[in-house]
């Protein structure tokens, strides 16, 4: 592997600053976090938060929607927004030369917008057909519900919010979810690829150097979901999706759950996919992964299945989960081994998830874990510590719920 | 960056780009085997071979091949279009040699009739999974309408019914057809020695029957048509049109992905400011896509069904305005921006060169390097742009429409 720097800067305003230079690459990226999700929706306005990112980007400092998009189309950033439950998160790519120019814009952008009154019904429509759109993909309703089963709220709640709550919502409640929720102090900026690092580094304190820091917003938790459900809807295939407790990222078992997930459903070897499509043709696809919040890890399994099969599937699907424990084998953990090795060095082929990795990594775990200490930790698995976390984190008390034109029989005799 | 090109005494051709600087090498064989070259009899062959290809030979089982891989840390996948079934990997280059001889033994497999039987069943629970995706099943029939009585109108997947048909023996023949070296090639991208790629190779498909196949390349004449699938359980109307554009052969199609991306980029476009800025779609996309002896030029929306006919009228005046007036230098110079910070940002890893790379030599018979690739698109003028719009003016001659609508009132 080659070297690895990655320059970390904490603005006295509570901004991190992370960036890690890239020699063999043309491109820089940028993942920018503001702590500004969904989790501080006001309780019955879910999606106000998905709105005001909508809005940002309909005018910003002395631009207004159209110039705003230009400029940024302009500089040939390649760009997506997303609403995470504790954070916004802002991603971009593009040559080199263009970034600080980017940044520049994005600074606008958190701290400067216009918020036009005029554009707010656009804004709402557009989430509001979003969240549509959700309704007639079978996959993506499927796991939408199923996380509002298996987390509590409002970890559990869909990030984009709801049509009821898009209802509820004015230009008032946008304002203020702004003005409360975007701040430095938890913010995270990862950049990374063919950049100075200091002249990035005065770039960001003039830009966000001089932004006041907030009170971190309250926001109400609640209980989770109910632990078995079923979707009536018309379809070809019927949705299987089953969760159950693992650790969160920040948990000292994290890369310990994360391999024995990756036994279970990770790669086209694992055991999902070869128990329930290989030997029985029962689906196209099936996987499993190891999903956190803050606080909170789950596991979650996606199968869709033609709907006379499904019985079966979710029969061998859980059987399976149950068998890992105390089953797991030296082979197996070494082509965990084998694709996390190469998965980290080709993530230096990309400025885009060297970016991204930086940001969550300091969201997660206060600090970033370079590419060669996550391999030796990696390397340090042994097939013992896969099971001793498995005994102290069995696979148990499941949330299965099922999306099709049938329910499909939950087994009694699951733990 | 260098290229290198050499071709097997049985007619396999080898072609690769070499870039010291990146970490990892990615190959990949692309047959010449696409949906266009069935018969009504043997639609969904080419997909269902794809998949059997993953069950191995002799010496590899079904387990062997997806247990191996995993254990080279290998990314790979395949995929079957129109007209190419591509099984690609990328690695760390160290892993050349035995990602080559898995991915030359998928292209000769077993086809053993139990495993045959078995990924049946699974190819038919992918054509259901594909039927509950609205904007598949909007492109499905518009392709077929579109292609209508040509063999480009074939569906990938094939149907419930014709993939149920399918007979071992006659994938064995259509394997025997289409899987002669003379109609494969192996691109190769990353970090590796020419020498040892050809040494590898050879090795491994030196002792493949050579065999050229042909393929019908007819002219197609798409009648305007309009085509409605009602699925009342929907929330969403789901439109695609189709409209003809230059082949991949003709030099225009760089003009034409530009003018996509003018009219129909995901943000900041023609469509985008007309459809979604507004909140009148919830998306409004154009793409070009060019095949042997055909090209389209496609646009997707999807908005609230109420609205639907008011969005065909404000595409319609959209292309009209377009084919009448062209477009703005402004608007050029910023697809410019775009387009090649893409390609810049996509060929950093080498798995995304394969494409370029293959299409290249497939459908030009010539590399283009990533500088070449920027130059094309950067030498594009409006005026060729307008010469284009001449030719190939935006149109909504196919439509096809999925979702709680029964009809349309639209023209």
């Amino acid at each position: 592997m080659s070297e690895q720097l990655v320059h970390t800067f904490e603005l006295p305003n509570g901004l991190t600053l992370l960036i890690e230079p890239m020699a063999d690459v043309q491109s820089a990226a940028f993942s920018l976090l503001v702590p500004g999700g969904s989790l501080y929706d006001p309780v019955d306005q879910a999606g106000c938060a998905s709105v005001l990112v909508e809005m940002l980007l309909r005018g910003a400092g002395s631009r207004d929607s159209e110039a705003l998009t230009n400029a940024l189309d302009n500089l040939g950033l390649q760009r997506h927004e997303a609403v995470g439950r504790q954070h916004i998160s802002f991603q971009g790519a593009t040559l080199a030369e263009n970034l600080p120019e980017s940044l520049r814009i994005y600074a606008d952008i958190v701290r400067r917008p216009t918020l036009p009154a005029k554009e707010f019904k656009a804004a709402v429509n557009s989430c509001a057909q979003s969240l549509l759109a959700i309704e007639d993909d079978p996959y993506d309703k499927t796991m939408v519900e199923l996380r509002k089963m298996c987390f509590p709220s409002p970890w559990g709640n869909p990030s984009d919010g709801t049509i009821e709550g898009l209802s509820h919502l004015g230009m008032k409640s946008i304002k203020e979810h702004f003005k409360r929720c975007y701040r430095p102090n938890g913010a995270i900026l990862g950049i990374a690829g063919k950049v100075d690092v200091a002249e990035i580094q005065d770039l960001v304190q003039a830009e966000f150097g001089d932004w006041a820091t907030q009170p971190e917003p309250e926001y109400l938790t609640g209980p989770r979901g109910p632990y078995t459900g079923h979707i009536e809807q018309e379809s070809d295939q019927i949705h299987l999706a089953l969760a159950y407790d693992s650790v969160p990222c920040r948990h000292p078992d994290y890369y310990t759950a994360w391999a024995a997930n990756w036994v279970l459903g990770g790669g086209s070897s694992a055991r999902l996919f070869t128990e329930v499509r290989e030997r029985r043709g029962l689906c196209y696809s099936v996987h499993s992964q190891l999903t956190s919040t803050r606080d909170d890890g789950r596991v979650l399994c996606h199968a869709g299945v033609t709907s006379d099969r499904a019985q079966e599937a979710l029969g061998v699907i859980l059987q399976e989960i149950l068998r890992l424990p105390g089953s797991i084998q030296e082979n197996e953990l070494n082509r965990c081994k084998a694709g996390v090795k190469s998965e980290l060095i080709m993530q230096q082929e990309s400025s885009s998830s060297r970016a991204a990795g930086l940001s969550n990594d300091w969201f997660h775990l206060g600090r970033v874990v370079s590419l060669d200490e996550l391999r030796q930790k990696i390397e340090g698995l042994t097939v013992n510590s896969l099971h001793e976390h498995l005994e102290r984190h069995p696979p148990r008390d499941f949330t299965i719920l099922t999306l099709g034109p049938r329910p499909v029989e939950v087994p009694h005799a699951i733990p | 960056m260098q290229f290198h090109k050499t071709r097997l005494p049985n007619g396999l051709q080898i072609i690769a780009e070499l870039t010291p600087s990146v970490h990892s090498i990615a190959l990949g064989f692309f047959v010449q085997a696409g949906a266009r070259d069935e018969t009504s009899e043997l639609s969904g062959v080419t997909h269902f071979l794809e998949h059997m290809a993953f069950k191995g030979n002799e010496r590899f089982s079904a387990d062997d091949v997806n247990r191996i891989f995993d254990e080279l840390g290998a990314k790979y996948n395949a995929d079957t279009s129109e007209e190419q079934t591509r099984f690609y990997a990328a690695v760390l280059p160290e892993y050349l040699n035995p990602t080559t001889e898995l991915l030359a033994a998928l292209m000769r497999p077993s086809l053993r009739q139990d495993d045959f039987d078995m990924e049946k069943k699974v190819i038919l629970d992918e054509i259901a999974k594909d039927n509950d995706q609205p904007p598949t099943v909007a492109f499905e029939k518009s392709m077929e309408t579109h292609f209508d009585g040509h063999p480009l109108g074939r569906c990938i997947l094939g149907t419930l019914e014709s993939v149920s048909a399918l007979t071992s023996e006659q994938m064995r023949n259509y394997h025997r057809e289409r899987y002669g070296a003379d109609n494969m090639l192996l691109v190769v991208a990353g970090n590796c020695d020419w020498n040892r790629i050809v040494d590898t190779a050879s090795q491994y498909c030196e002792n493949w029957t050579a065999g050229a196949a042909e393929r019908d390349l007819p002219i197609n004449e798409p009648r305007p048509s309009i085509h409605v699938i009602q699925r009342p359980a929907l929330q969403q109307q789901y439109v695609m049109h189709q409209a003809a554009g230059p082949d991949a052969r003709d030099p225009q199609r760089a003009v034409a992905d530009l003018i996509s991306v003018i009219v129909g980029d995901g943000g900041g476009s023609r469509l985008y400011w007309e459809l979604v800025d507004p909140g009148h779609a919830e998306m409004a996309e154009s793409q070009f896509q060019s095949y042997h002896g055909a090209g389209v030029f496609r646009t997707l929306f999807i908005g609230p069904p109420k609205e639907t006919d008011k969005n065909l009228g404000r595409i319609e005046k959209v292309f009209l305005k377009v084919n009448r007036e062209g477009v703005t230098e402004a608007e050029l110079q910023q697809a410019k921006s775009k387009v090649c910070s893409r390609i810049v940002l996509s060929s950093e890893r080498p798995m995304n060169r394969l494409d370029s790379l293959g299409d290249n030599w497939v459908y030009r018979d010539r590399y283009q390097s990533v500088e070449d690739d920027l130059n094309l698109y950067r030498s594009v003028t409006t005026s060729q742009i307008r010469e284009y719009l001449e030719r190939f003016p935006l149109a909504q001659t196919t439509t096809v429409t999925v979702g709680p609508l029964g009809k349309l009132k639209w023209k």
